[in-house]
């Protein structure tokens, strides 16, 4: 009895093994090799990109290949790239004494890509989530349009489409998916472009070379690197969100 | 029964009315089926016609959520190709013009599927070299 009882806890045991085991393993290994071991993250050299007054190239790049409307109402706005004023982006920066070049002037802010993104935890369909490599990625098939991952985001990251954005969009890029009216989108670090090879479309776009794109899992990648010499500041570090978006002063 | 012949010359002219559409079909004749249209030299699909005719939805949905969601994006479809999956990159490589294909026959059939709300149809002529 005690001989049946003591086979039984340990093929138990082994068969609980098994399962977690499987279950800690990706679904496949192409999946794995597209999606795991990486994190994502942007650099921001913010005093390069200030260098450029009025510079907009990285916003007019993304715009462009990612079909996003330019609409005239500002309550209807749909951005995935824009700038906003230090103190807006920071408010919780003392920066008393900082170089008011930077302090006076507007940042480049888009979707931070968290680590604990708020938005996917309110997200009731799932079609926002956050990827293996750290990407917050959108699923627009999938979004009813509830809004509640904008009224969720603390960096206002997300647009909702108020009206058909069709006719906004001035050249639609083919290769792309417009999006339709009653869906939430914001920046999703270029995921069409990473598995081609290719840079983000912001990154390949900035002529003040302000913008690096690379992996933090890896120690020895270049924003490990640039990390470890320089100082950075993330968004509202207050809030636990732990930004993939860092900001070098 | 009282009344018996009104009451069955009313429930006759009733169902002359109500069947209007069926009979119409039955003297004028019905709709065509509809010819649907690829591209010349296209010869392979991704599965064989009556296969993609029940259920190109369905796979659709598949490629979709393995793109989307688990960041797949070819396959080796069972006739032994290996393609992106894309609707606009893979399908409509052949099936070019949305309204001689998808249309002709979604609209013999009253469905209208959401896909072209967001995905951006291609320019009906294809060029003539590409392959």
């Amino acid at each position: 009895m005690n001989e049946g009882r003591r086979s039984f806890l340990k093929t138990a045991a082994l068969g609980a093994l098994g399962v977690a085991a499987s279950h800690a393993l990706p679904a496949t290994a192409e999946g794995a090799k597209a999606t795991g071991g990486r994190r994502w993250a942007m650099l921001i050299d913010t005093r390069r990109c200030l260098e450029k007054k009025g510079c907009a190239k990285c916003a007019e790049a993304c715009h462009v290949v990612h079909n996003v409307p330019a609409l005239s109402n500002p309550r209807h706005e749909v951005k995935w790239i824009w700038r906003e004023g230090f103190r807006e982006a920071f408010p919780d920066q003392e920066a008393e004494y900082f170089d008011e070049t930077l302090t006076t002037s507007k940042v480049l802010v888009f979707c931070n890509h968290c680590d604990r993104p708020p938005c996917v935890r309110v997200c009731p369909t799932q079609a926002t989530w956050r990827r293996r490599d750290g990407l917050v990625m959108m699923d627009w098939h999938r979004c009813i349009g509830c809004r509640y991952c904008v009224a969720a985001c603390p960096y206002g990251s997300r647009s909702f489409n108020w009206v058909d954005p069709r006719p906004h969009i001035a050249e639609i890029t083919p290769t792309y998916p417009t999006r339709t009216r009653g869906v939430v989108e914001k920046c999703t670090f270029c995921d069409e472009r990473l598995p081609e090879g290719r840079l983000p479309a912001c990154v390949e776009a900035c002529e003040a070379k302000a913008l690096m794109f690379g992996d933090l899992a890896d120690p020895a990648s270049e924003v490990r690197e640039v990390l470890r010499t320089r100082f950075a500041v993330r968004r509202r570090p207050g809030l636990g969100t732990h930004p993939a978006i860092f900001y070098l002063v | 029964m009282y009344d018996g012949s009104k009451i069955l010359a009313g429930i006759a002219v009733f169902l002359a009315v109500v069947l209007l559409p069926v009979w119409h079909n039955v003297w004028v004749a019905s709709a065509p089926r509809p010819e649907v249209k690829i591209a010349p030299g296209a010869e392979q699909c991704v599965d064989t016609a009556a296969v993609m005719r029940a259920t190109h939805m369905n796979v659709l949905d598949r490629w979709r959520d393995a793109v989307v969601r688990d960041g797949i994006r070819t396959t080796t479809t069972p006739t032994g190709m290996t393609v992106p999956m894309s609707l606009t990159k893979t399908c409509m490589k052949c099936h070019y013009n949305k309204k001689e294909f998808c249309d002709a026959c979604h609209n013999y059939l009253a469905v209208s599927p959401t896909c072209w709300q967001c995905h951006v149809e291609p320019q009906p002529e294809p060029k003539e070299s590409s392959s």
